[in-house]
């Protein structure tokens, strides 16, 4: 409870674990506020539908709450002018020149909060990506103000969870990019780190992921625990073995 | 597709995106020419002109995606790529969006490659192809036996289905094959300035009026499905050159420190969510390596489905060298998608080159030749060896130094 956990990934892609914790979430019965940035409803709903989750359904019930980036950018750039004074687009910062995220956070504010009538277990708020707010125009700052906001909010008022998919590259040349995604190492009580093997690309072994326990941040004096597999991702799941014992070599 | 899904998507709306999977009772409606169903994602493909491309693509272009292609130095060869995708928009009845600040796109249209008549060049094929194979079994391995039972190996990656024309460019293709075509075209000096529907989004002009451009045609000719009663349901091919070029007045190619280093980016991704709701594909070039900031590049790439890079060796020091003498450029594949599954299609082979040879263009595996020579000199050793280490696959060089050792 109260957690927050960075998803990143480094030469490969990380998205699997974004469906993983989707539908881990889902099917755990919480409220789940899912921030789509670069994909749209119908592929998630696809994977997860492999992964024996429905999100219409759970759409439907008011378990998910979806914000499909994608439609909703399009719908404020070619969008009549006719909005609800009341209801801001959630990505405002695209059309204004203020660069806060404020509309957004609103909007996570808004549907986590529990109304009377909701019995799910914690609120969950997940980011599939937030270096594409980057690369869409918000200020380094402006993202890690918007996720203090969702910390404060989320995770120590309604005591739920957050995770969040970031890119980043060691020789990375996108500094802002390497900036947002420091800071948040430095406060996030897990790190999950994909990455492609050094070696190169190989068809049985996808890549490594490194787990982070932050132990250091309970203040105990105690180093953080890390624990390295590879994997290998499968059509409906995904492998994990110790390095080296890959099934293909086994 | 949006189409498979009509009956349902109508009662929905225009909410349905074209990333709907097909109706499990198999099509009730026609399939549109020149795609076929992927069997990974279920999404609907079309070729890129260039079948050994759709091969190092997974299949080929999904229908909604990007295909970003880095220019080589001369945009010669991304030239050249953009037209195949554009004849194969023409030979399979697609209509054509074609955006240029370079060239008017009328003479960009009137210098699409000929298709080649299927007839002719697959016999061609077919007789190459079972010539080398009697040779083959007529002598079984004597000393390599062990490899005796392995695949044989292609040179250049080819499917069987007929999905993808093979196009000659020495001949132009002929105004006939037009005649049904609808064209869209987008000549930046020719357009007007930006209608007030559209709001700016502190956005370069240019890149906005191309945008609205699209949205508008995407919207009129029902690409979308807002239009429950279009009956012949077609793709809309969309080719945009040389973009974040000086022409387009952007200046991220020629400064160090543009002015607006977002343009190109939020461009790219209100592109993507139009080609995410239409019935459409995309290409742009990108002139890659006249982008002085690198993170811009990397933040294109993410915000790309399929990313391509051009190497040519034109005017480098690989043009002379003997490993390259077959192939005139390299091909990097950066990124592949992963649409609606968890894994993608990632094709075996990571050292790619091209060549273009007098009528056809081909990607291939790029094969050492053997080192036959009887050199004692160091320095063309030396050369070799550095040669061979950039054939290491994407991820990560191979750790070899710079010496040969020589035992």
């Amino acid at each position: 409870q109260g957690k927050f956990t960075l998803l990143r990934d480094t030469r490969t892609d990380g998205s699997f674990l974004v469906h993983h914790f989707l539908s881990f979430y889902l099917r755990a019965g919480c409220k789940v506020c899912f921030v789509a940035l670069l994909q749209s409803f119908s592929h998630y709903n696809i994977v997860a539908q492999k992964l024996g989750v429905s999100l219409t359904a759970a759409k439907e019930r008011g378990q998910l709450v979806f914000l499909e980036g994608l439609k909703s950018c399009l719908d404020l750039v070619f969008g009549e002018e006719e909005e609800q004074p009341g209801q801001p687009s959630p990505l405002q910062f695209l059309s204004e020149s203020t660069s806060d995220l404020k509309a957004l956070f609103d909007f996570v504010r808004t549907s986590l909060t529990p109304n009377g009538s909701d019995s799910w277990k914690g609120p969950v708020l997940l980011v599939d990506d937030l270096s594409v707010l980057l690369s869409v125009g918000a200020a380094p700052v402006a993202v890690l103000d918007f996720i203090h906001y969702c910390r404060a909010a989320v995770c120590s008022q309604l005591k739920g969870n957050i995770v969040v998919l970031v890119h980043s590259n060691e020789d990375s040349e996108d500094e802002e990019n390497e900036l947002v995604v420091n800071s948040l190492c430095h406060h996030s009580d897990l790190i999950l780190w994909v990455e492609g093997l050094a070696t190169g690309f190989c068809k049985d072994v996808h890549g490594q992921i490194k787990i982070i326990k932050r132990v250091s941040l309970q203040l105990t004096a105690e180093p953080d625990l890390i624990q390295i597999y590879q994997y290998k991702i499968q059509d409906k799941n995904v492998t994990f073995f110790a390095r080296g014992l890959s099934a293909a070599v086994l | 597709m949006a189409a498979a899904a009509a009956g349902g998507g109508a009662a929905r709306g225009c909410g349905a995106t074209s990333f709907q999977r097909k109706a499990a009772g198999g099509s009730r409606l026609a399939a549109i020419a020149g795609t076929r169903p992927s069997v990974r994602h279920g999404q609907l493909l079309l070729s890129s002109g260039l079948p050994s491309l759709d091969c190092v693509l997974g299949g080929g272009i999904a229908v909604g995606t990007l295909l970003l292609i880095e220019e080589d130095t001369y945009g010669l060869y991304s030239n050249l790529l953009f037209k195949y995708f554009l004849a194969e928009g023409v030979v399979c009845g697609h209509d054509l969006f074609v955006a240029s600040a370079k060239e008017h796109p009328d003479n960009i249209l009137k210098e699409l490659p000929a298709p080649l008549l299927d007839d002719t060049y697959r016999n061609e094929l077919g007789e190459e192809g079972t010539a080398v194979k009697s040779e083959d079994f007529q002598d079984s391995m004597k000393i390599a036996w062990r490899y005796q039972n392995l695949p044989k190996m292609e040179a250049s990656p080819t499917s069987s289905t007929k999905f993808g024309h093979y196009y000659d460019i020495s001949k132009r293709m002929s105004p006939e094959l037009f005649q049904s075509i609808k064209r869209h075209s987008f000549y930046l000096h020719e357009e007007s300035s930006l209608e007030p529907k559209m709001k700016a989004c502190n956005m370069n002009s240019a890149y906005a009026r191309l945008l609205q451009s699209i949205q508008r045609i995407i919207y009129q000719e029902g690409f979308d499905g807002s239009d429950p009663q279009k009956k012949q349901k077609t793709i809309l091919r969309i080719g945009i050159q040389s973009l974040g070029s000086l022409l387009w007045g952007d200046d991220i190619c020629s400064s160090d420190t543009p002015e607006d280093i977002h343009s190109l980016t939020k461009f790219l991704y209100v592109l993507r969510g139009l080609l995410r709701k239409s019935l459409s594909a995309c290409i742009i070039t990108v002139p890659a390596h006249l982008i002085q900031n690198k993170a811009i590049m990397e933040r294109v790439t993410n915000l790309s489905d399929m990313v391509v890079g051009l190497e040519s060796f034109i005017g480098s020091e690989r043009e002379t060298n003997p490993l390259y003498k077959d192939y005139h450029g390299l091909v990097h594949v950066h990124q592949i998608p992963r649409l609606n599954s968890l894994i993608c299609d990632v094709s075996d082979t990571k050292d790619l080159a091209f060549r273009l040879k007098r009528k056809l263009f081909t990607i291939e595996r790029l094969h050492l030749p053997p080192d036959l020579s009887d050199t004692v000199s160091r320095a063309s050793k030396q050369e070799l060896a550095g040669s061979a280490k950039l054939l290491s696959s994407g991820c990560g060089a191979m750790a070899i130094g710079k010496r040969h050792l020589d035992f």
